[in-house]
């Protein structure tokens, strides 16, 4: 029971609001602790497995020079101007293409997108683009909606095609274990059976993105009406 | 042998975060600014050398940069970047051709995954194939600033500083998903999950074959959202619950139990800020206000998409 000491550092810290990378840590050594390896121990298996897991950071990093510069001579810009051209894009409709986009090429083994390749430089503008055509200027918590669901697509879009694949990680990990344990499970059926929950993660995505849609017509129509007061 | 691997990126990483502390160091009105270059250039090391280093320092070092970060002497520099204006009048000037660099990555990405593996000249090849994938972006990532360098007629300086403007954007939550990576492998090592599936099993009547399963995919998204890592949560979960009671006591189908667990824990990843890849590096990248704000945009999906996995493993896992 004490090993969960260090899920409860976690708990408390993240509800007390410190600094996750603070908390983080002090989880690790706590549960490096009680499970009676040294201080010195903790830090050195800590920073192992902190090496082995840079290439996390990576494709994050490698981005950021490539797209700051475009953004410097105005990607975002030409983004949103090339979404006026379209008088069918709302910012739902731009966020569930993209869902499908990724779910459909994830699930063909093809892995493009990412929040620093795809969603920072190209999709939050596009909607948010097509949101401007619609409704004129948008207020602070609108754009922070809107660009708070476009990770969502890149999640979502990432998560539920993937397991469709038969060779990507989870479904090679699935295998993996249960030939462990020697029961027999073809990668075959466990791909099959992703495929209800990838076509219900796109309904849901539908219903989301719908939902976004009709709460910034609202959010616009009120911004209007303080506007201009009809007794006024 | 390998002519490009995941160490090459490494270096050119921690060299843009080295880059970053000097340009912090002759921002000479920053508040923060000795402890802000001390914090970059701590993690430009642990990036560029971290491999050669005994595994020890590099744990020390990483209790550094955390007490930097958590002490809030980490503090963005001023980068200058172009106004709307200027931005607006390049866009026009430049059009379409400011989205080639960046389609470059994506294509880059596929073409590598497929073919990158298969070049090689006698017993040296390309790439690394251990790691195919991330080697690929990170060869697109050079490329389109190759391109991009070439569309805009920028100098190499304007990438850097972008990139350091960027980066200083995204700040300490860059080191956050190895840092929880870390601590998923010392979990693991204490033997978390174990006490975990015990307390699970005790916890609940198992002994009802719906309850099993049922337990099966709950244990499996509320385990992810502690550990943050749905696949950590995979063994420990199917482990403990899974195997002994929905395939071994209620002859439940295991690749069914599976898939759809895997998928459970996938929900667990939309609720929890453990999962700092998914969930906090683009609330940083996206420059929201609120830090949950991702979370709470997928949490209407996250609840959806569980209740229709429980629906569809408790219909299907016994029948077929």
């Amino acid at each position: 029971m004490i090993k969960l000491i260090g899920i409860i550092v976690i708990a408390a810290g993240f509800s007390l609001r410190l600094n996750a990378l603070l908390v983080v840590l002090l989880s690790g050594i706590v549960t490096g602790l009680v499970s009676g390896m040294s201080f010195n121990e903790t830090m050195e298996e800590f920073g192992r497995l902190y090496v082995t897991n840079r290439y996390m950071a990576l494709p994050i990093v490698m981005m950021l020079p490539v797209v700051g510069l475009l953004e410097r001579y105005g990607l975002r810009e030409r983004a949103e101007t090339l979404i006026r051209r379209s008088a069918a894009a709302t910012a739902g409709r731009v966020l569930l293409l993209y869902t499908g986009v990724r779910q459909a090429s994830i699930a063909l083994g093809v892995n493009i997108g990412g929040h620093a390749g795809a969603v920072r430089p190209l999709i939050a503008p596009l909607a948010e683009g097509a949101a401007r055509v619609r409704y004129g200027s948008l207020s602070k918590a609108m754009v922070e909606r809107i660009r708070a669901h476009a990770a969502a697509a890149e999640n979502v879009g990432n998560f539920f095609g993937e397991d469709v694949f038969i060779a990507v990680g989870s479904i090679l990990l699935m295998k993996g274990f249960f030939e462990g344990l020697k029961i027999e499970v073809s990668s075959w059926a466990m791909a099959l059976w992703g495929i209800p929950t990838a076509l219900g993660a796109f309904a849901v995505m539908a219903w989301r993105t719908h939902a976004l849609d009709r709460h910034l017509t609202r959010e616009a129509a009120r911004a209007t009406e303080d506007a201009n007061p009809k007794d006024a | 042998m390998s002519l490009i691997s995941l160490s090459s990126f490494y270096v050119l990483a921690g060299a843009l975060m080295l880059a970053t502390a000097l340009r912090v160091m002759s921002d000479k009105g920053h508040a923060r600014r000795w402890t802000t270059a001390l914090f970059w250039g701590l993690l430009g090391a642990s990036f560029a050398f971290g491999g050669s280093m005994p595994p020890a320092a590099v744990g020390y070092l990483v209790l550094g940069i955390t007490i930097l970060a958590a002490s809030g002497g980490v503090r963005a520099s001023h980068e200058r970047t172009t106004a709307r204006e200027e931005r607006l009048a390049s866009a026009q000037r430049l059009g379409e051709r400011l989205f080639w660099p960046a389609l470059l990555v994506p294509v880059t990405a596929v073409v590598g995954s497929l073919f990158f593996g298969r070049i090689r000249w006698h017993d040296v090849a390309l790439v690394d194939s251990a790691n195919l994938a991330v080697t690929s972006v990170c060869i697109g990532a050079v490329l389109a600033l190759a391109a991009g360098l070439r569309v805009t007629r920028a100098p190499a300086r304007a990438a850097v500083g972008e990139g350091s403007r960027l980066l200083q954007a995204v700040g300490w939550a860059l080191i956050l998903p190895q840092a929880l990576a870390a601590l998923g492998g010392l979990f693991a090592r204490a033997g978390v999950g174990a006490v975990v599936a015990g307390l699970v099993e005790r916890a609940l009547p198992t002994q009802y074959s719906s309850v099993a399963v049922a337990a099966y995919c709950l244990g499996m998204m509320l385990f992810t959202m502690c550990l943050g890592n749905a696949f950590a949560a995979f063994a420990v979960i199917t482990g403990g619950i899974g195997v002994p009671l929905v395939v071994h006591a209620h002859g439940g189908n295991p690749a069914i139990m599976a898939a759809i667990g895997m998928l459970s824990g996938y929900c667990g990843t939309l609720l929890t800020p453990m999962a700092a890849n998914f969930n906090l590096v683009p609330v940083m990248l996206l420059e929201l206000e609120d830090d949950n704000a991702v979370i709470k945009a997928q949490v209407p999906i996250a609840l959806a998409l569980f209740a229709f996995n429980l629906l569809l493993v408790e219909f299907c896992v016994y029948r077929f």
